[in-house]
């Protein structure tokens, strides 16, 4: 186990696999903090707009701008789970692969 | 339309002259108001409960090891796995309680289903793939990997049990108060049941038929909501906005419903309650330990994707129920008659809201009565329950782990404890964690359960969340610094929560709040993150030395699964 860890860590394309899921991992954690938090801002600051109605009905813009959030999170989910499951996967047997 | 609304009254009246008179009679003087006994919800929630019986006897001939009892052997595929974890985020407070607030304030139920969701792509993201990879049975098992087991074990204990003890107290009011209102059972009565129910689930079956009993319960949860979102919608021609618009005719609040509200009116509640929804996921131990019931990273993430795509769809059917709540409740049937309120408005005056019988939160169950008549409100009613009979099954498997795994088999036998012994722990628990919430459950009759779910994300968020974050991300923590860390976040959360208005002032009868903010994880939260930040690096000892060292195999361990218990026995 200890010689595999090595040869993990030696290997380049364990390094290529963190940097690369790291950096695609928190961008997508920033893109929904500020998606969220931007909703509670909203909120706490904008209720003036949130309130709006769209066109001449009674359907405000906090209804969109709610449902967006909700769907926003399922979407950056599966944007996630896509790409981890097919490219970091494969880079990951290969890493475990060359280690042994 | 209105032929079911006759044939509901009929029903009802049918079913009270069933009830001896005496037991009617108290019901309607009683200070709480009780229902005539519903018999389809009863034939429904029996059915129910005898499935759920069955699932669990089948379960306890499969459960073998320790494995199989708090992990489910590791065998669950991700959809499943999806769907059950679903099936504990879908509680009472979500369903009845999400339903309810829309129903009473509108555009503000939104804003809890927001922020319950928003945790997920957060735990996907950062915490998924690392805890498969790292644990076995409980998230400390990660929290502790590199660290002295005892400390933070027994932290880690601690923190589940406070966690899972205030969203217990929670469910069993939840359930209880339904109870008390659907079935005309006695609120203790109700309380035990759920009890017993509980410790039979968990006892005999463990984590395999907690999971199975989830998982049905989604489904059926999901079909149902589904039904009566699209009746609703069915009404109005499919139109949100003819929907919206007659709702806001027939509510008090008038346009008012279609705005946020008095909800979140200062910006540091509304940044403490985003912080505590978002972040308190990430440390609610019996959503963690679903984790370990799946066989690799890869259905963990799986299992988050589903997971966030059902529980993101039934907030969205809450939010719909909830609208036509109000309009199907609270708007007058053919007849002019008011049948869902307890009196009705004067005339000329819109019907008040808070006249409904039992409650803002019983306004779902109401609505599926209104759209499915009796049967589908048998289903529904029977649906809610075994939804919390399921969470709080979940929750006290996750309770009796931390004591039996992490107390018991780490920290007091010092890993000699077999398997044998432990599951034995862990059952025994279960008994005294399901009598004590029976009692817990008695003693809180009375508190909002929105408040007591919320009580334990804040506690969630600062103290178990923080360190399972920092140890799998910073490899210079030290046990001084998690410990020290980890106890502050769960001393501080616990102290404000009950210093802050709700508890010091509406439940302990104070004259004011010694800490002004219901919700205090905005300040507990960093304190928590700085104090390990803090007591790691001034950590010099030749321990936190070799800690540091250790870092580097739990980090490939957590990048690529190297040496992780995979689904066979270990």
């Amino acid at each position: 186990m200890k010689e595999n860890a090595q040869r993990i860590l030696a290997n380049p394309k364990f390094q290529e696999l963190v940097q690369k899921r790291s950096a695609f991992a928190w961008t997508l954690s920033i893109a929904m903090l500020v998606i969220y938090y931007g909703f509670v801002l909203l909120v706490a600051f904008g209720k003036g707009f949130l309130g709006t109605p769209i066109g001449s009905g009674v359907t405000t813009w906090g209804i969109p701008v709610g449902l967006f959030t909700i769907v926003s999170a399922f979407i950056l989910t599966g944007i996630y789970v896509n790409r981890a499951n097919g490219e970091f996967d494969e880079l990951n047997r290969q890493i475990m692969e060359e280690s042994k | 339309m209105r032929s079911l609304v006759n044939r509901l009254g009929a029903a009802a009246a049918a079913a009270g002259a069933l009830v001896p008179a005496s037991v009617y009679a108290a019901a309607v003087e009683g200070q709480v108001q009780k229902q005539a006994t519903n018999y389809e919800a009863i034939v429904m929630f029996l059915i129910f409960v005898l499935l759920t019986l069955g699932i669990t006897f089948w379960a306890a001939r499969r459960t073998k090891s320790a494995k199989d009892f708090y992990a489910a052997g590791g065998g669950i595929t991700g959809f499943q796995n999806g769907l059950a974890i679903a099936g504990d985020y879908m509680s009472a407070a979500s369903f009845l309680g999400i339903a309810g607030l829309v129903y009473t304030s509108g555009f503000d139920g939104l804003i809890f289903s927001v922020g319950w969701l928003v945790g997920w792509p957060i735990i996907l993201f950062l915490v998924a793939e690392r805890l498969r990879n790292l644990g076995k049975y409980t998230f400390a098992d990660v929290a502790s990997y590199r660290f002295q087991q005892t400390p933070i074990r027994t932290l880690a204990a601690c923190g589940s049990l406070a966690t899972v003890t205030f969203y217990l107290i929670a469910q069993m009011v939840g359930a209880g108060k339904l109870i008390q209102l659907l079935f005309g059972l006695d609120y203790m009565v109700a309380v035990v049941l759920v009890g017993v129910l509980m410790i039979a689930y968990v006892t005999f079956g463990g984590m395999l038929a907690t999971t199975w009993v989830q998982i049905i319960k989604a489904v059926l949860l999901l079909s149902g909501a589904s039904f009566m979102a699209f009746a609703v919608l069915a009404k109005f021609g499919f139109s949100p906005e003819a929907l919206f618009a007659k709702a806001t005719q027939v509510h008090t609040k008038g346009l008012a419903i279609m705005a946020p509200g008095a909800l979140i009116s200062d910006p540091v509640s509304a940044i403490s309650l985003g912080m505590a929804l978002m972040f308190g996921t990430a440390g609610l131990p019996h959503i963690l330990m679903r984790f370990f019931t799946v066989s690799d990273a890869k259905e963990a993430r799986k299992s988050v994707f589903y997971a966030t795509g059902f529980i993101g769809y039934f907030y969205i059917l809450t939010f719909i129920i909830g609208f036509g709540a109000i309009v199907l409740l609270l708007a007058p049937d053919a007849n002019g008659a008011y049948p869902f309120l307890k009196a009705a408005p004067a005339a000329g005056k819109l019907a008040n809201p808070a006249d409904l019988i039992g409650g803002s939160n019983m306004a779902a169950i109401h609505t599926a009565n209104a759209v499915g008549g009796s049967l589908f409100y048998g289903f529904i009613s029977a649906v809610a329950f075994a939804t919390i009979l399921a969470v709080v099954a979940g929750l006290t498997l996750a309770g009796a782990s931390a004591v039996s795994h992490d107390l018991y088999a780490s920290v007091i036998a010092k890993g000699r404890a077999s398997e044998h012994d432990e599951i034995r722990v862990s059952k025994i628990t279960t008994v005294i964690i399901g009598i004590v919430s029976i009692f817990l459950g008695i003693a809180f009759e009375n508190q909002n359960v929105a408040f007591m779910v919320g009580l334990a994300f804040v506690i969630a968020a600062s103290a178990n969340f923080p360190i399972l974050l920092m140890s799998m991300f910073w490899g210079k923590m030290t046990t001084r610094g998690a410990v020290i860390g980890g106890w502050m976040g769960l001393i501080s959360s616990v102290t404000l929560l009950v210093l802050g208005p709700t508890v010091w002032k509406s439940v302990l009868g104070n004259p004011a709040a010694i800490f002004p903010y219901d919700n205090p994880g905005v300040f507990t939260i960093p304190l928590s993150f700085i104090a390990i930040w803090f007591f790691s690096i001034t950590d010099n000892s030749q321990t936190a030395q070799d800690e540091r060292k250790a870092y580097e195999a739990q980090y490939i361990r957590s990048q690529t699964g190297l040496g992780a218990e995979g689904a066979s026995a270990h």
